[in-house]
């Protein structure tokens, strides 16, 4: 019993130096780790999109529009969610915020990062690479997700009797959490979708670009009625919203409710006109919140 | 204060109760055994009784144990009775004895002991209880009043480490005739839950990281350097954050009266339901004294228990919390009770869902006052 402990302690020993070691010796594996080849491109296909954002007609909620839609031009995203070792090198860079969970493994996503420090690390990733890294839209997030995306709707909340739906959607997340493993997992646990993509709807939930919104449906018309970008959608096993600082979910969540397990993050690289996408949406981010 | 000679009294009388468990055959009472579940349920009991006083035996096993307090992962030596923390609540009558035995297997390291604060006399069976690995001792006292009270080790030189590595629990002593609001009416329940909070102190390594042990004995220095602070890591129900929520989460129903027993037996603590209240707050948890109505948060002082009655009006899940909201939220004191029932649109009703301000009234005096001005 005793040595088997030992053993463990010695594994464990073994693990936390590692990092070290994956930082001193070997930046050029973690950098083409990361280079072009672990893109997935997608040409645009129509594809199923249920709108991220509360709904309402006549006052009473609904579910959101869901439509077939198509991307206007490839999407280019990548295959992983960004490792420890690669937010480790934009903190060491003094370009990304300083978080607890950078001295986790190198080769597990990084996780405990709120939407700025996403938004710091793809500026960096911009600047150092030429190319134009941004967060991607909770479309482009759905489309890339592929079969993997969950656009099922939460049960409807009926003003004349809230609580059936607050019960039904307690119990939903409650039998999700129970199996869920809570520690970030090494790239790939999770599995890999029809496009490539690992670890999607695994334990770590991805920021995105998209701002909450709140819009009526009324006269067969939408309208949005309130768009909060201090707030964005996060995607993962079920989307949900995040305000953009929270870094550890389970804080960041209410009195009465399953949170998401872990926050983190992949990019896309813009392939239309550089920059203007992700700089138009962030312009406008930044007057709502000014 | 023990003295020397209070001790040697206690190993003598401990051994006299040890040799004869048919010493108790002085009371020519009925017996009953209750075999006891673990938090946040209470073994089955009657509210009221017509009978006349009995003999109630309990069996308290202590178990020491590494258990996981988070859903971090984070491991904790534990002590423990019945291996729940808190172990469970024994229920008996106002005027019956309570019969315990308290067994602490070989397979432990620590001598244990119980002072029960519903019990009168030897520090509330403490010096009475005193049983080292591979022993057991049997305690008799008479429940003579009725209320809710904390139990707890208390080994000398050690009590805190014991009482805050899980060595607590409650005894509810019921008036013969039930529970009374101050007008003399009967109150009953329909389900009780018995929440005891825990206050844990966990070492942390040079990197912030949870210090784990490979023995219980080596967890002791370091785990009282961090008590000394009196800052607990966390604050949780029933051993563990999330003990009581998600699918762990308690259950009840719109019309259902719930009583909630809460424990604390280290340090405060404000149980608060949010979105209810307590009909009845037993908040010192004596039956003696009139339930205290209506209340939104009540205290709970260290070293004691509390009750409270509440009859559920409106469906949902409902967060029961240690109202100082850090430890509820950050620390892990919240548990969650899903209510079934038909939502009551006169308690509450939605009158408009959130939406844009009416422009007319927003902007009234904007598009008013350059008007004026001119």
């Amino acid at each position: 019993m005793l040595v088997a402990i030992k053993l463990k302690f010695a594994i464990a020993a073994g693990l936390l130096a590692a990092p070290v070691v994956m930082h001193s010796l070997t930046p050029a594996t973690v950098a083409t780790d990361i280079g072009f080849a672990e893109f997935a491109e997608i040409p645009p296909a129509d594809f199923d999109y249920r709108m991220a954002g509360d709904f309402s007609r006549a006052g009473r909620p609904v579910e959101s529009p869901n439509s077939t839609t198509r991307l206007s031009a490839k999407l280019r995203i990548m295959k992983r969610q960004v490792t420890v070792a690669e937010y480790r090198r934009c903190m060491n860079a003094g370009a990304c915020p300083r978080i607890g969970s950078a001295d986790a493994r190198p080769d597990t996503p990084v996780v405990g990062v709120n939407w700025h420090d996403a938004q710091a690390y793809a500026g960096w990733m911009s600047r150092t690479t030429g190319l134009n890294y941004r967060l991607p839209t909770d479309q482009e997030w759905s489309f890339a997700a592929a079969e993997s995306a969950r656009s099922e709707v939460a049960p409807l909340v009926d003003p004349s009797d809230p609580a059936q739906a607050w019960i039904a959607r307690y119990e939903a997340e409650s039998a999700r959490a129970a199996s869920v493993v809570l520690a970030p997992q090494r790239v790939g646990t999770f599995g890999q979708n029809s496009n490539g993509l690992r670890d999607v709807g695994g334990n770590v939930w991805e920021w995105t670009d998209t701002c909450f919104v709140r819009a009526t449906l009324d006269d067969g018309s939408l309208r949005v009625t309130n768009t909060n970008c201090g707030v964005r959608v996060v995607q993962g096993a079920h989307r949900t919203y995040m305000t953009d600082f929270i870094r550890d979910p389970r804080t960041g969540g209410c009195a009465a409710g399953v949170p998401p397990a872990n926050l983190g993050f992949r990019l896309v690289i813009e392939t239309g006109f550089p920059g203007m996408r992700g700089m138009v949406s962030n312009f406008f981010g930044s007057l709502r919140r000014s | 204060m023990i003295t020397r000679r209070t001790a040697l009294m206690g190993a003598a009388i401990a051994a006299l109760l040890a040799t004869a468990p048919a010493l108790a055959d002085d009371l020519k009472l009925p017996r009953q055994h209750v075999n006891l579940v673990a938090p946040p349920f209470v073994h089955p009991h009657e509210q009221a009784t017509r009978e006349g006083p009995k003999i109630v035996e309990f069996k308290l096993t202590v178990q020491e144990k590494e258990v996981v307090i988070d859903d971090a992962g984070t491991r904790f030596w534990a002590m423990t009775y019945n291996g729940s923390m808190p172990g469970p609540m024994m229920v008996l009558h106002e005027g019956d004895y309570m019969e315990l035995t308290l067994v602490n297997p070989e397979t432990n390291a620590m001598p244990h002991n119980i002072d029960l604060h519903a019990a009168t006399g030897a520090l509330g069976g403490g010096a009475l209880t005193k049983v080292n690995p591979g022993e057991q001792a049997v305690l008799r006292w008479k429940a003579t009043r009725p209320g809710v009270f904390v139990y707890h080790c208390a080994p000398e030189g050690m009590i805190p480490w014991h009482v805050v590595s899980g060595m607590h629990g409650a005894v509810m002593v019921l008036p013969r005739d039930g529970l009374k609001d101050g007008d003399g009416k009967p109150l009953h329940y329909d389900k009780i839950f018995y929440i005891g909070e825990n206050d844990l102190y966990v070492p942390k390594d040079e990197n912030g990281k949870y210090k784990t042990y490979e023995t219980l004995g080596e967890s002791y220095a370091d785990t009282t350097e961090v008590m000394r602070k009196l800052i607990p890591t966390h604050v949780v129900f029933e051993g563990r954050a999330g003990a009581l929520t998600g699918k762990n989460a308690l259950t009840a129903k719109v019309g259902e009266t719930v009583m909630i027993v809460h424990s604390e037996a280290n340090r405060d603590t404000r149980p608060h339901l949010i979105g209810g209240h307590g009909d009845y707050v037993w908040e010192a948890g004596k039956f003696n004294n009139p339930p205290q109505k209506d209340l939104e948060t009540w205290f709970v002082r260290g070293g004691s228990a509390g009750a409270a009655l509440y009859t559920f009006r409106e469906p949902g899940v409902y967060a029961y919390v240690n109202h100082n909201l850090i430890e509820a939220v950050e620390l892990g004191a919240t548990a969650h009770i899903k209510v079934e029932g038909k939502w009551n649109e006169d308690l509450m009703k939605q009158v408009s869902p959130p939406g844009p301000i009416p422009p007319d009234k927003l902007g009234a005096i904007d598009s008013v006052s350059p008007v004026v001005t001119r």
